[in-house]
């Protein structure tokens, strides 16, 4: 804990000058900076509080048939939205199987992208993180790393990336809008997130005291809406992390997959993209047949980074039933214990 | 004999209108509105705040503390270190009876595990005492923390529990596990866990000279009351403890612990009132915890099931610095009839807090281990998991031989199997899917818990003005006291609820004995019953030796108390009410105590257990492992239920407990630091709303003449056991995996099991 300034900007610009000074970091929903303040992870010198900037609050259908939503929309609205459900409905199953009712109302757009790890080493201050304190070693590598990185990983770091929105978010090409002090600039969510490499303090590509403004889905995204859905194991039936989660969109012509989308989360330090499966399934047919050695390419570089091979077999799993799940076509609601495998929705073709 | 003089048979004694009576909470409106003052929320004039500095190191020595920077932060009142605090008049380290635990108090610069309390920051503010707590920076001198169950010298402890034999052996196991027809020999493991009760533990303490006022929760008043005066060398009358409402207990607010003593520190050395408050983290090491154990149980049966021998050894972890010993293999010697049983313990110190009781602290391991044992078993002998256990149901206690006091476990298994659908269930494992694809298990786990009793005292009064108190420094921890012993209270008056003032929480009453071991409603109920009881018979004697009393000369033929009155037992049209009583003999009131004890020969004569059948169904997705408990019913018999409602709500909430148990709980300990790394309610998992199935809890009659005058066991851990097990076997029964080591995770069906 140590002192802070704590300021409220009331403009766009007023906060991205107010967060140019060294050690300032934007506040928003709080979820999880205030818990990394309190735990003497975060040390900002200078809070600057956006939840009230104005016009960061809105969810917008653009003419071109994009859409554009605030940063500070919260998760919950999001996931309430019943157009942006209708056009995106595994967004709102990877956001509505996130948090808790509590957490997901005070979240917003923007802190989701930028959660950080949720490494037990990275919140114990007493542990050796590489992450937290540059050059300091890596206290997972040899600890407890059941939930850790099977893909992208380095001997730096193997912490993941804990969000559920981030993964159909970089499945479907969502760009981020960004502004700051030299003006705005935009980067898909797929480059969003560095892998860790031997900077792995680097969480982001943003540069300090740069600021999200929106996300911004393009028209093609929503063509999946028919065939999509989110699925994340964990080890309770809500109210946790991932072990592993699949985003899973499809388009389907005559019986065959025109275009395929396949996102991973909870195995590396970014959400993951996996175009080599993607591109073996178009053209395919829709089916396990097809669905399985995808699934095998999606993980063919994964590696365990301790006591965590299962993960790369649960992922192989996870992205076969995500896929046979979107296949069977997206739910007319979304489905009671959204993502979850035993979302009301399942059914038993879609069971070995 | 007035009739009114308790009887040893429960069945002779009226029962008002309130035991058995579904009433719901009568301190639920004050919880819901926020008006339950719980310890943390007195604000006493003039109070500060203190916040505890703890290890960050599993074992070593603190070598520094910047206590000057520390101090120099606005706000900050007084830094407390092991140099500067008040003087004990006992060490923290003394240890003179088992009951008696050691803590930390500062008493030297040693480190004995994670989250040790080394400083005691003391401040205006919450805030300010946080941080000066922070900027304390200590350094230590580490050296190499001792985890885990494996590579550490183990021992055979001296006893286990309280005072438990730590080994029994009953006929001949050896031999019998050699020759058998059918054999088992297999290992589970099950890890720390900690109580994480939802209010964490604090003390808000207040000095007056050499008295002491505190709000702290507390499931034992007056030990803690004793102990605290022998800690600060005062009378015990000196210190008065108010712990009106628990929110939540488990155990680890059955004994003082370090941070409270600490507070009472803190507020002798700044001479202001006090409040300490343990951050949910900091509950991970000071306030006890449950061991990990590993279980090895070997088991033969003859041709036809029967049961020849049964050899449970636990191995469990105490701490490097004191004593307690989970008597997990102890779970074996009262269920199944064998003729050789054999329970053993061993045990490892490690650099951990001392473990301690944690709701049904022996049982709840060791139930899920040997009822995971005894469906594998069954499998051997290729029965019915029901089957077997009625085949090898205990008609008397097995190793002792003594008759039960009540055993209605028959029922349970019967209406709790009828009512879940038992007996359709294939014997072979992955034989059922749903309509959806999953594969569906049952299971079924037998309960058990002994029906304990302590020593509890009571005090009536019935006035002329038509009030009646009745009082005993009980606890309600949530599980309901303030409503189920005010029925008690009620009928032992013969009074209607309203009419009588119930008095509980505060350390000046006559002790109730502690909220524990399932024992307070028998215990501190049997004293109210009595002193009800001893009231009575004192408003009787006046009336019956009174010429102007209608009741005069009923001495013989007796009387019974009913509605404020006392009629005659042959005339029921002959009555007086007690005001009238009073008043005739010009008393302002009569007051009478009662006892709640043990009855030495009955324990001697009777095996006095509660007993119980749990039946759960569980899905499993085939190929990604995620495990949901889809269906749960219980049968429990467990004496006299005074209040089905809360009874209920016990048995749900142990019903959830093990499924907790089996699939969820598991503190993760870093093995190099000893520092535990999910010290938090996010990934520290127990079940949530969308974990837990819909359940039934059937309520079995059982009359027990001999457990206590009122018929009552234990409802509070019973369930737990049982439960656990049931939940594994039917992971096993929906996949055909045996997991061994808990909780039972995705991996583990991933892998094939065996883990
Ligand atoms: C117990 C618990 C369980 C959780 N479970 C899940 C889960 O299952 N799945 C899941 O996906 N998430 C989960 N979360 C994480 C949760 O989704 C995040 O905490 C939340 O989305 C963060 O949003 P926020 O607005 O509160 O961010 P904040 O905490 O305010 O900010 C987070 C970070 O983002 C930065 N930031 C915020 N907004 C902007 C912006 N517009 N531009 C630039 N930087 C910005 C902040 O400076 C900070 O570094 C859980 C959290 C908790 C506490
Ligand atoms: S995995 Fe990454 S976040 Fe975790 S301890 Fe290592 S460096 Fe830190």
């Amino acid at each position: 804990m140590k002192r802070f300034d704590y300021v409220r900007p009331n403009t766009l610009t007023e906060a991205i000058s107010a967060a140019a000074e060294p050690g300032a970091a934007y506040l928003a929903g709080g979820t999880n900076l205030l818990d990394l303040m309190k735990g003497g992870i975060a040390h900002p010198t200078r809070l600057v509080d956006v939840s009230r900037l104005p016009g960061l609050d809105r969810i917008e259908r653009q003419a071109d048939g994009s859409w554009r939503i605030g940063a500070l929309v919260r998760n919950a609205d999001l996931a309430q939205d019943p157009d942006f459900a209708k056009a995106f409905p595994a967004i709102v199953e990877a956001l509505l199987s996130g948090a808790s009712g509590q957490l997901r109302n005070a979240a917003t757009v923007g802190g989701n992208l930028l959660q950080r790890t949720r490494c037990s080493y990275f919140y114990d201050p007493a542990s050796a993180c590489n992450k937290r304190t540059v050059g300091s070693g890596c206290d997972a590598r040899e600890g407890d790393n059941r939930l850790h990185a099977i893909l992208g990983w380095s001997d730096s770091c193997i912490a993941t990336h804990p969000s559920d929105f981030c993964v159909p978010l970089t499945g479907f090409d969502a760009i981020v809008e960004i502004a700051g002090k030299n003006g705005s600039r935009e980067v898909t969510v797929e480059a969003l997130h560095p892998l860790p490499g031997t900077t792995p303090e680097r969480d982001s590509v943003l540069a300090p005291g740069e600021l999200i403004t929106a996300l911004r889905l393009p028209a093609t995204a929503s063509t999946f809406a028919g065939h999509a859905r989110y699925l994340k194991v964990r080890d309770r039936t809500s109210y946790a992390f991932a072990l592993v989660s699949a985003a899973a969109g499809l388009v389907i012509e005559n019986g065959t997959v025109k275009e395929a989308r396949l996102a991973l989360g909870g195995i590396a330090a970014k959400p993951w993209r996996a175009r080599s499966a993607e591109a073996m399934l178009a053209g395919a047919r829709p089916e396990r047949a097809a669905f399985e050695p995808a699934a095998r390419a999606a993980l063919t570089e994964a590696k365990p980074s301790g006591d965590n091979a299962f993960k790369i077999e649960l992922a192989e799993r996870v992205i076969v039933r995500a896929l046979m799940l979107a296949a069977a076509g997206t739910p007319d609601r979304v489905p009671a214990l959204p993502a979850s495998p035993f979302s009301s929705h399942a059914g038993a073709a879609l069971h070995a | 004999m007035l009739d009114i003089i308790p009887t040893r048979d429960p069945a002779h004694i009226r029962h008002g209108s309130n035991s058995g009576q579904p009433l719901t909470r009568r301190d639920g409106a004050l919880k819901v509105t926020g008006a339950a003052r719980y310890a943390a929320d007195n604000h006493p004039p003039k109070m500060l705040y203190a916040v505890m500095a703890v290890s960050s190191i599993a074992r070593g020595r603190v070598v520094s503390l910047d206590v000057a920077a520390a101090k120099r932060h606005p706000g900050v009142v007084e830094v407390m270190t092991e140099q500067n605090r008040p003087a004990l008049a006992e060490d923290p380290d003394a240890k003179t009876n088992p009951f008696m635990f050691r803590y930390e108090a500062m008493q030297n610069d040693r480190v004995r595990y994670a989250n040790q309390p080394i400083a005691v920051v003391i401040a205006e503010t919450l805030e300010a005492a946080t941080e000066g707590a922070a900027l304390l920076a200590p350094t230590y001198e580490v050296e190499p923390a001792r985890t885990g169950l494996d590579g550490n010298e183990s021992f055979v402890p001296p006893a286990v529990g309280v005072g438990n034999p730590s080994a029994l052996r009953h006929g001949d196991v050896d031999g019998a596990l050699k020759t058998s027809a059918h054999a088992i020999d297999v290992t589970y493991e099950t890890p720390a866990q900690y109580h994480n009760a939802m209010e964490p533990h604090g003390i808000v303490a207040q000095w007056d000279g050499d008295k002491l006022s505190i709000d702290t929760p507390t499931q034992g008043l007056v030990m803690m009351q004793a102990r605290i005066a022998g800690l600060f060398g005062i009378p015990p009358g000196n210190v008065h403890i108010r712990s009106p409402f628990l929110g939540g207990g488990f155990g680890s607010k059955g004994l003082i612990s370090g941070p409270v003593v600490l507070g009472l520190l803190a507020a002798k050395l700044v001479q202001r009132p006090v409040k300490l408050v343990l951050r949910r983290d900091q509950m991970y090491g000071p306030v006890g915890h449950r061991s990990p154990t590993r279980q090895r149980l070997r088991m033969a049966t003859a041709k036809d099931g029967a049961l020849t021998a049964i050899d449970h050894h636990a191995k469990v972890a105490s701490s490097t610095f004191d004593d307690f010993f989970e008597p997990a293999a102890n779970a074996s010697h009262s269920l199944y009839a064998s003729p050789a049983i054999a329970i053993s313990h061993e045990a490892v110190r490690l650099d951990n807090g001392t473990p301690l009781f944690m709701r049904a602290p022996g049982e709840a391991p060791g139930s899920l281990a040997l009822e995971c044992a005894i469906d594998e078993m069954a499998l051997a002998c290729g029965m019915d998991p029901l089957a077997f256990r009625l085949k090898n149901y205990a008609e008397v206690e097995p190793i002792s031989g003594r008759p039960f006091s009540s055993k209605a476990l028959r029922e349970c298994y019967t209406q709790g199997a009828e009512r879940f659908g038992w007996a359709k269930r294939p014997l072979e494992p992955r034989q059922m899917r749903d309509e959806n694809g999953f594969l569906v298990g049952w299971g079924m786990g037998t309960a058990i818990f002994p029906a304990l009793m302590f020593a509890a005292e009571a005090r009536a009064v019935v006035r002329r003005d038509g009030s009646a108190t009745m009082e005993t420094g009980a606890h309600d921890m949530g599980q309901g006291a303030w409503t189920a012993l005010a029925q008690i209270a009620a009928d032992a008056l013969a009074l209607g609820i309203d009419e009588v003032e119930f008095k509980a929480g505060t350390s000046d009453l006559p002790d109730a004995g502690i909220a524990g071991g399932s024992a307070h409603t028998a215990t501190a109920g049997s004293a109210i019953h009595n002193a009800g009881a001893a009231v009575i018979a004192k408003l009787a004697e006046l009336a019956t030796s009174d010429q102007r009393s209608p009741l005069f000369g009923a001495g013989n033929a007796g009387v019974i108390a009913r509605g404020g009155r006392l009629h005659r037992r042959d005339d029921d049209s002959r009555s007086e009410s007690y005001v009238d009583i009073l008043a005739r003999a010009g008393l302002a009131e009569v007051e009478a105590r009662g006892n709640g004890a043990i009855d030495p020969a009955a324990q001697a004569n009777y095996a006095m257990q509660a007993h119980g059948a749990v039946f759960a169904e569980v899905k499993v997705d085939p190929e990604l492992g995620q495990i949901r408990v889809s269906r749960m019913v219980g049968a429990f018999a467990a004496g006299r239920v005074i209040n089905p409602r809360l009874v209920k709500s016990q048995y749900f909430g142990g019903m959830i407990w093990g499924i907790s148990f089996t699939l969820h709980e598991e503190a993760i300990t870093d093995r190099r630091s000893g520092r535990i790394m999910n010290a938090n309610l996010a990934e520290y998992h127990v079940p949530v709303n969308a974990d837990v199935p819909p359940m039934e809890a059937l309520m079995i009659d059982e009359h027990d003449p001999y457990v206590n005058p009122l018929g009552i066991k234990g409802v509070g851990e019973i369930a737990i056991t049982g439960s656990a097990g049931a939940v594994a076997n039917a992971v096993w029964h929906a996949t055909g995996v045996r997991v061994r080591r808990f909780p039972i995770r995705i991996d583990d069906l991933l892998k094939g099991g065996d883990g």
